[in-house]
């Protein structure tokens, strides 16, 4: 009975072939988007993990210079005399060409117990580590430096992706760092009676293990937007799942009440049919996931790159197969394929026997369900306006995303009727008033897929208008800070003296670049000195600004924070904050920086100096009239090495660059979900085709064309897809002001202006339009070419 | 002679070649006459009313309406005859279920560019679908639904009515009712009627009758 029950099951998707391609095809595409992202999202989690084991981080201690990036070695050797269980580290990134790695010596002799630097399975062991300075490396790393330095490297899969690990005496080799040390790592059990850090190491100080940069934490946000996007994407695949199984389950209704009607017990029915989307679920989920895997291996170099830019964060830039991944990849396609199928199982499980066979207007059921989904809507759209007003945390910003989204959907089918209903009262020929009115009817059945719609044009308007915004801030923001026409370094606190002197009369402005990592209200801050001068005063924008800002900073009264310290501490202009031991001051003003993850201040040139006496700047800015000239004697006259000096453009070129490719993964995923729809659409016109013959053969019987009604199809599609635009781009921007003025504030701590893109909104309608006008070509060919015996079995009464 | 029919032919595919469905059928009707087409199930009455009224190609004769041959009209010539000239009443009604019966009754008219809103109301009023007028089809009887057909087709004034088995799908009492309010309408338009019938009664009450049989006239 059951092969014979699968067997009438089965022959269903034989004869619809198309239906079964819908349901694979949308479910594939579904799981491939979300798989993919988690597929991004598992190997730069996997990179961090192998990352914070190489180095330690969160385990142990550390301890670091209270000024600059290095100490001297002898200061290890002070404390190692003194009793203290500290190993050395050394660390730094090596340039090779056009790439570059970072490089972690240790003294694996020292290290803490736990913490081995590599397992050392490969290569000759810690003899081989330590006497013949072997470097280890992931396979991707060794190819890069393979050959290019002067040791042998040894390919050893623990090794973080994009570090190197070495004795500390090879890395300060290959880093020029000979007899300095980077930092300490501090052993869990020290010996009794020791003497305090303070008084052995002034000059460095101690970060607790929960404490030291977590990339992990840190790149979360990041994690989170990607995360996002892969399930709107996945979102709008289920929306074609839903709309495939619904109208293959109505028409499978005539088939259950004979399988009924002919000893089949009804819950062996529901199980076949549960086992029957089971097996599709599986097959689509097990394409979706080699989709998706093709798709992260697309983005992750774009990712990694991000990554390393924004956050410093090595992520290794090819995907490994994981089995967690292949089982969500499973796991949500089956999922999905359950919510898709949820409602239509609960159906036919409560048919009555004797219910009609007749498909059960599937348009006109979804009709009478509409005040439903208005209610949902409108419930929806409620909660969205009250997460905005009193919604806090990434949380509440996400689960007001989710609320606009789907509430915007719910009421797309509301308002669509609404207006086909006054179009076709204000419809003066037969033909439009026709036109409207089926138009209408056929709403129910291409809903799904107008969601879908609404949904991907509505997050490319959104993003797009952040992105957009964040550029147009970004590049004005570069402009405020990048003022300087040439950047230099210096090797030496002499060479800087020199240097000073030297630009005395040949710079217009000199504007030394000189900070130190501190903590202010107990966040890691960046604290700033700067030469207050015309270049501060003329290009600085304030976010917020108490009196005259840099004056008052200029005379040590006040200290300017920016944007992310001032969210994060809870502060504004006008509170005190301790910048330094024994100085309290008010902030004065707020300035945004965007794309930095940390708190920044910034106090006067003589409050730095007092506050920290040996910190002496090695790099600046200069301002010039004639920047090639001061380039020139800079090289000529001073000796300095070219590789020194940065001119204001290669930066920003840089800047911009690693801003570009920071929103080239969520520009592809918003590429993906639009083609999503488009080919949501393409399904829903090509099922509804062969259902549409009956409704049509009678038009073209009273004297329409078969062209006519092709023509009158594909502007159908059109003005469906207009409509539905209209209605997304006021989504979109709200959307995009979700993102700029909630998701950003609480994800990386900055809000961002909200600039509007008319050309951008008018291109991407053109684009959605000409997608859907694409979708609807296809079937409306096929109505102006069906053959007049087709049309006419609609009346033969003896076929 | 409003239609003159000679030697026309007609074949539809089948799966081992062509299968002939109208084998050189000759036939004439004149204005206001009224015709019963018979014959077995597959003897090609339908076809032949297709073909008539402009619904599908012959391969082969000439059919000659008011004076014009339609074979030689093409897709667009064929339609503007199925606007103006022809009105086909099916069995199965095949009204439009987005429009109201209002609307369904105006539509082929308003196609035609010659609505009367005055005929629609004494066509509405004749065939007792006054009540009914902004109802959807959904919401009708089967005899309600016949009668939305027959206005719908009245309504346009074509010098020709082909009805399929109009009455196919109705009760016998309803049946019966339903001819005998679409003859009395035909007569009071003059226009012609030619029904494609199985029913004996039916094609009793119809002027002349011809009876197809493996697509020839018997």
């Amino acid at each position: 009975m059951t092969a014979a029950g699968f067997a009438a099951l089965w022959s269903h998707w034989r004869r619809n072939p198309l239906q079964l391609f819908t349901l694979v095809a949308g479910l594939a595409l579904a799981t491939a988007l979300w798989s993919g992202v988690q597929a991004i999202n598992a190997e730069a989690r996997a990179s961090y993990d192998a990352a914070a084991d190489t180095l330690g981080e969160g385990r142990f201690d550390h301890l670091l210079p209270r000024v600059g990036e290095t100490v001297a070695q002898s200061r290890y050797i002070d404390l190692r005399l003194a009793g203290w269980q500290v190993s050395p580290v050394v660390e730094g990134r090596l340039f090779l060409e056009d790439r570059s790695v970072r490089v972690l010596g240790l003294d694996p002799l020292t290290t803490p117990g736990g913490l081995s630097p590599v397992q050392m399975e490969a290569g000759d062991g810690l003899a081989g580590f330590v006497q013949d300075g072997q470097l280890f490396a992931d396979a991707e790393t060794a190819a890069i430096i393979d050959g290019q330095v002067p040791f042998a490297v040894v390919t050893d899969p623990t090794v973080a992706p994009g570090v190197v690990v070495a004795d500390i005496g090879v890395a300060q080799r290959l880093l020029d760092l000979d007899g300095r040390v980077s930092r300490m790592i501090i052993a869990p059990d020290q010996p009794l009676g020791v003497a305090p850090l303070d008084t052995l190491a002034p000059d460095m100080t101690r970060r607790p293990a929960q404490e030291v940069s977590d990339v992990s934490r840190l790149t979360d946000s990041f994690h989170l937007n990607l995360t996002a996007f892969g399930f709107l994407s996945f979102a709008v695949g289920i929306f074609i799942v839903h709309g495939a199984i619904g109208l293959a389950f109505e028409q499978r209704r005539s088939m259950v009440r004979t399988l009924r009607a002919l000893g089949m017990p009804l819950r062996r029915l529901v199980w076949m049919m549960i086992v029957e989307l089971v097996v599709l679920a599986v097959l689509a989920g097990t394409l979706g996931v080699v989709l998706g895997y093709l798709i992260a291996a697309l983005l992750l170099p774009d990712v990694a790159a991000t990554l390393r830019g924004l956050y410093g964060a090595d992520v290794a830039g090819s995907i490994r197969l994981r089995p967690a991944w292949w089982a969500s990849g499973y796991a949500i396609a089956i999922l999905g394929t359950g919510v898709a199928a949820v409602g239509a199982l609960w159906q036919i499980a409560r048919m009555p026997l004797l219910a009609s066979a007749r498909p059960r207007a599937w348009v006109m059921a979804s009709g009478r369900g509409a005040w439903r989904l208005g209610v949902a809507a409108v419930a929806l759209l409620l909660a969205a306006a009250g997460l905005a007003v009193a919604g806090r945390g990434l949380t509440a910003g996400f689960a007001l995303l989710a609320c606009l989204l789907t509430g915007a959907a719910l009421a797309l089918p509301l308002i669509l009727r609404g207006v086909l209903g006054l179009a076709e009262r204000r419809a003066t020929s037969a033909t439009a008033q026709w036109f409207w009115a089926d138009t209408r009817q056929q709403l129910p059945s291409l809903t799904l897929a107008l969601m879908a719609l609404l949904l991907a044009i509505a997050a490319n308007v959104g993003v797009s208008t952040m992105v957009s915004s964040f550029r147009l801030t970004f590049i004005g923001f570069l402009d405020q800070r990048l003022a300087p026409e040439l950047f230099v370094n210096v090797d030496t606190v002499a060479d800087s003296a020199r240097l000073e002197a030297f630009l005395e009369s040949r710079a217009r402005e000199v504007l030394p670049v000189n900070s130190v990592e501190t903590r202010i209200a107990g966040l890691p801050t960046e604290l700033f000195g700067a030469r207050v001068g015309p270049t501060y005063r003329e290009n600085w924008q304030f976010l917020a600004a108490d009196g005259d800002v840099w004056t008052r900073v200029a005379q040590g009264e006040a200290v300017i924070i920016n944007e992310q310290l001032a969210r994060r501490a809870s502060l504004w202009t006008g509170q005190v904050v301790a910048v330094g031991p024994g100085l309290e001051v008010p902030i004065a003003g707020i300035v945004a920086d965007y794309g930095n993850p940390i708190g920044q201040a910034v106090v006067s040139e003589a409050v730095f100096a007092q506050l920290f006496p040996d910190q002496i700047a090695t790099r600046f800015g200069l301002r010039s009239d004639d920047p090639a000239n001061l380039r020139g004697a800079l090289i000529d006259d001073f000796g300095l090495p070219e590789g020194n000096i940065v001119n204001q453009a290669q930066i920003k070129a840089f800047s911009l660059d690693v801003f570009e490719r920071t929103f080239t993964v969520t520009g592809a995923l918003n590429v993906l979900t639009l083609a999503v729809a488009g080919f949501a659409i393409l399904m829903s016109l090509l099922t509804l085709a062969a259902l549409r013959v009956p409704q049509l053969a009678p038009v073209w019987a009273l004297g329409l064309t078969r062209a006519a009604l092709g023509r009158l199809e594909l502007l159908r599609a059109i003005s469906l897809a207009v409509l539905t635009t209209v209605l997304a781009v006021p989504l979109g921007l709200a959307l995009a002001w979700v993102l700029l003025a909630v998701v950003n504030v609480e994800a990386f701590g900055w809000e961002l202006p909200m600039f509007f893109f008319p050309l951008d909104y008018a291109r991407l309608a053109v684009f959605a339009l000409i997608a859907a006008a694409i979708a609807a070509l296809w079937p409306a060919l096929r109505l102006a070419r069906t053959p007049p015996g087709d049309l006419l079995k609609v009346f033969a009464n003896e076929r | 002679m409003l239609l003159d029919v000679k030697n026309l032919t007609k074949s539809y595919p089948g799966a081992d070649g062509p299968v002939p469905v109208l084998q050189g059928v000759d036939m004439t009707l004149d204005a206001g006459e009224t015709l019963a087409l018979t014959g077995e199930s597959g003897s090609g009455k339908s076809t032949l009313l297709h073909l008539v009224g402009g619904l599908d190609a012959a391969d082969g004769g000439s059919i000659r309406f008011d004076g014009r041959e339609v074979t030689d009209l093409d897709d667009q010539g064929r339609a503007d005859l199925r606007r103006r000239d022809v009105g086909v009443i099916f069995q199965q009604f095949n009204l439009i279920p987005s429009l109201d019966v209002a609307a369904n009754i105006a539509f082929q008219a308003r196609l035609a560019g010659a609505v009367d809103l005055a005929r629609m109301g004494d066509l509405a009023e004749a065939l007792g679908l006054a009540p009914h007028l902004k109802k959807y089809p959904e919401n009708l009887s089967g005899g309600q639904q016949q009668r939305v057909a027959i206005a719908r087709t009245l309504m346009a004034r074509p010098k020709l009515v082909l009805a399929d088995e109009p009455t196919g799908n109705l009760d016998e009492a309803t049946a019966g009712e339903v001819l005998a309010q679409m003859l009395d309408l035909v007569h009071q338009t003059g226009a012609a009627l030619m029904v494609v019938t199985h029913s004996a009664s039916v094609a009793a009450r119809m002027g002349r009758q011809l009876h197809l049989s493996r697509g020839r006239l018997a």
